[in-house]
């Protein structure tokens, strides 16, 4: 029983940590296949050199980010069946063809089209190449589309029926089934995320170079961009997320009471805890810090509003409140601090300093990573709070993982870690050292060649000897600007 | 149930299919891993990395494919062979996480490009070793209890199983050099004929090698290809075998471009259909038939319409993706 205990809690920590690591490259890679599709578009429409300028910079970073989405995400598709057989058959035959789909429409389109996008600028002509950037983009969206499904459906199973040998079986509409209670929400949500973290990796890696070289027009584009999108994007997204959480309260309300902190029930109102440790074995909130009654304020959209705690949930079907508490509000907090940088830099465009103010960009700079940190804790957030279920109400984690011996899961627990940390790690290392070269006219793209001038970062001229003006020609074998 | 046994019966022709593309697809791509120490510094090694390096994640694609066409259509045999061979997936995935990075961190990284270098041939051998001993290990059988795998975390490791890994590595190492004869010219064309010749020696008698040892497995896998009426249905697939077999050893020997790799090929579908005939209706054998392990009709029927509608697209434009890049490999770049 021990034992079994323990491979349990292996295989559920294995999952969080590659699941996690993975979602970082999607969380990027979704985003960026979009900017880069409209960075093409604008070279195509408009024919400034800058524009490919920029869709290379980044295209080199997007080649890289991919790569990695790639690789983890294929230990993702295996993950369900190494570690968590008994899930997967009793939902494979629901959650299954959700995933087959997401494989068929999705990854043979982003796979079949980039190596088209990142090599075949010379040979298909420029239609044809943002043609299948577009594809690539498309398809980081329709995977997102339906891994979503897959998750909240999981959140929020509808239209099944338990088989004779306990699979879940199809009994509704698949339509009801991908289209399930939580899903659109959810997937407007993320899919926001996505951008939002994008927007903001670009606008800070623009005000790092901003700051050491303000006149760099390369520079001022991407963070012109950025600032439009955290400005315009950010109140959005608060939106979105709280009509998610709405959602949420409706069909996982242990959820939202866990991310509240609201261990008792409050029917005269309940307050909005801003801080607190929650204590599960007490069943209470310590050094509590709240405002009264503006959690029924949000939540019900009224004062008195009577709201239920953690007190009306069996202990036994109650998530752990501290991971979900904590995650939630960080990821509220740096929600709020992209808005807070988005009205900031409308305040600086409206008084013409967009360019000019050394603090805001040095904010921006802090804020560049943010978005992966909010990511997953908002993922923490709604997985966590899912427990102790993995298709909520109706399966349970402990009754979801393969019959593996304990020592089984912890080799390949420390063999994950290990690789992901060195692999990745260089990986995200290559990337900050692209980043970390001005994008400048000429920009080079992803073609190999060990002739000529060798395109690797290491060989640019340091950022004091070419401020990016663009004064400096065109080496003959690089892709000819546009007419 | 007829209708039932027809769908199901297709599914399990298209997870086939499905593994069928992957092994020769990502095969060329791992072949070429596994052949990159053989390859000089420099260009040579370069312009091999290139000839795969817009191909080689649609490739990969197929094994998402059918990891998740399994897992969609016979979640039972997903549920039970991949705890089955646990640390061979695990190891499989890991390699190719190596494999798959390389192909970008060697070209952002000259200074140490030797690192990804290694790190692409280790991948690439540890993926292809891992993947044939999966195969071994489901032919030689899965003990299973009720609806979960009942046997230790080492029961895939058997003399049998590293004979069908080292032979599923020999047989990508020809699907690769082939590619490469295909794929290059001059000087490292003859490098790579002269490794497709020793490494279709080696597939040969190593297919040969699994065949024999397979009869000896299980009593219907010896029915099958031993004894009246079987066998005349199952012959024609040694004896084809043989006839590609001579055929390929003569298209390397002679001045060749793409005949050796269509060859390989092949040779490869001729296994494949070895194997079909071998375990079928198996899935997870010796127990578990693909109707035992069939996802509910719903299922399969709404997968159904989307792989014949979407599956022809996707042939299309891979198709198309290996049109653009068609020819022999040039220091792209270089116009």
């Amino acid at each position: 029983m021990f034992d079994s205990l323990d491979a349990l809690l292996l295989a559920r920590i294995q999952f969080a940590f590659t699941v996690s690591f993975h979602f970082i490259f999607p969380a990027f890679s979704i985003g960026l296949a979009s900017y880069l599709a409209v960075l093409e578009g604008l070279w195509l429409k408009t024919g400034k050199q800058l524009y490919l300028d920029l869709f290379k910079y980044w295209l080199k970073i997007f080649a890289i980010a991919f790569a990695m989405g790639v690789v983890s995400g294929i230990v993702m598709s295996y993950q369900f069946g190494t570690n968590w057989s008994v899930f997967s058959d009793i939902t494979g035959p629901i959650l299954g063809p959700l995933m087959a789909y997401e494989v068929l429409t999705a990854f043979f389109l982003e796979a079949g089209f980039l190596g088209v996008m990142l090599f075949g600028m010379n040979r298909v002509g420029k239609k044809l190449h943002f043609t299948a950037t577009l594809m690539v983009a498309v398809g980081t969206f329709i995977s997102a589309f339906w891994i979503l499904s897959v998750n909240s459906w999981m959140h929020t199973p509808v239209g099944f029926t338990t088989g004779a040998n306990g699979q879940l079986l199809p009994e509704a509409s698949w339509f009801e089934i991908v289209f399930n209670p939580s899903f659109p929400y959810r997937l407007v949500h993320t899919v926001i995320a996505a951008y939002l973290t994008t927007a903001f990796v670009v606008g800070g890696v623009a005000a790092w170079h901003l700051l050491k070289d303000k006149t760099n027009g390369h520079a001022r584009k991407m963070f012109s961009m950025a600032m439009w999108m955290a400005a315009l994007v950010a109140p959005i997204q608060i939106f979105a997320g709280d009509m998610h959480g709405l959602n949420t309260m409706e069909h996982q309300p242990q959820k939202v009471m866990a991310m509240e902190g609201h261990y008792e029930s409050h029917p005269e109102g309940a307050p909005l805890y801003l801080f607190g440790i929650p204590n599960d074995e007490e069943q209470r909130l310590d050094y509590a810090i709240g405002i009264p009654k503006l959690s029924s304020l949000i939540l019900k959209h009224e004062l008195d509003a009577p709201l239920a705690g953690l007190d009306t949930i069996p202990d036994e079907d109650q998530p752990p409140v501290l991971p979900v508490f904590f995650a939630f509000r960080v990821m509220v907090g740096i929600g709020f601090a992209m808005l807070g940088i988005g009205v900031w830099s409308m305040f600086a465009r409206y008084r013409k300093k967009l360019y000019d103010w050394p603090w805001l960009h040095r904010a921006a700079v802090l804020m560049g990573p943010s978005g992966f940190v909010a990511v997953i804790a908002g993922w923490i957030t709604t997985e966590v709070g899912r427990q102790p279920f993995t298709v909520y109400g109706v399966l349970r984690t402990a009754q979801s993982a393969s019959p593996l011996d304990a020592p089984a899961v912890a080799a390949s627990l420390i063999a994950f870690v290990v690789i992901y940390f060195a692999v990745f790690g260089a990986g995200t290392w290559y990337i900050l050292r692209l980043m970390s070269h001005p994008p400048h006219l000429g920009e080079k793209g992803v073609k190999r060649t060990e002739k000529g001038p060798v395109r690797t970062a290491g060989i640019t001229p340091g950022p004091t000897q070419n401020p990016g003006r663009g004064n400096e020609p065109l080496p003959d074998h690089e892709v000819a600007p546009a007419e | 149930m007829s209708i039932n046994f027809d769908l199901t019966t297709i599914w399990a022709f298209i997870i086939a299919f499905a593994v069928f593309a992957y092994v020769v697809m990502d095969g060329f791509d791992l072949g070429i891993g596994i052949l990159f120490p053989t390859f000089e510094v420099g260009p040579e090694r370069d312009r091999a990395m290139n000839s795969i390096a817009p191909v080689w994640d649609g490739n990969e694609t197929w094994l998402v494919l059918g990891g998740g066409g399994l897992f969609a259509a016979f979640p039972l045999a997903y549920a039970l062979i991949l705890p089955a061979t646990y640390p061979l997936i695990i190891a499989m995935l890991l390699g190719l996480v190596f494999r798959g990075v390389a192909f970008e961190f060697r070209w952002r990284d000259p200074g140490h490009r030797r690192i990804w270098d290694a790190a692409f041939t280790g991948g690439s051998f540890v993926a292809a070793m891992a993947q044939g001993m999966t195969l071994g290990a489901l032919l030689q059988g899965v003990t299973v209890t009720g609806r979960t795998y009942d046997g230790s975390w080492f029961d895939w490791f058997t003399p049998y199983t590293l004979l069908t890994g080292v032979g599923t590595v020999a047989g990508y190492a020809l699907l690769g050099a082939t590619w490469l004869v295909w794929k290059l010219d001059g000087e490292s064309q003859r490098h790579a004929r002269k490794l497709g010749k020793r490494a279709a020696w080696a597939t040969f008698l190593l297919m040969g090698g699994v065949s024999l040892y397979n009869v000896t497995l299980n009593a219907q896998y010896a029915e099958r290809w031993l004894s009246a009426p079987e066998i005349y249905y199952a012959a024609p697939v040694p004896i084809l075998t043989g006839l590609v077999a001579l055929a390929l050893l003569r298209a390397l020997s002679v001045e060749r471009h793409s005949k050796p790799f269509w060859l390989s090929i092949t040779l490869f579908f001729l296994g494949m259909a070895g194997l079909g005939v071998t375990m079928w209706p198996y899935i997870v054998p010796p127990d578990i038939t693909i109707w035992d392990a069939a996802a509910p009709e719903k299922s399969q029927v709404f997968m159904l319409v989307g792989t014949a509608i979407i599956m022809p697209i996707i042939i299309a434009y891979t198709a198309w993706a290996y049109w653009v890049f068609r020819g022999k490999t040039e220091d792209e770049g270089y116009h």
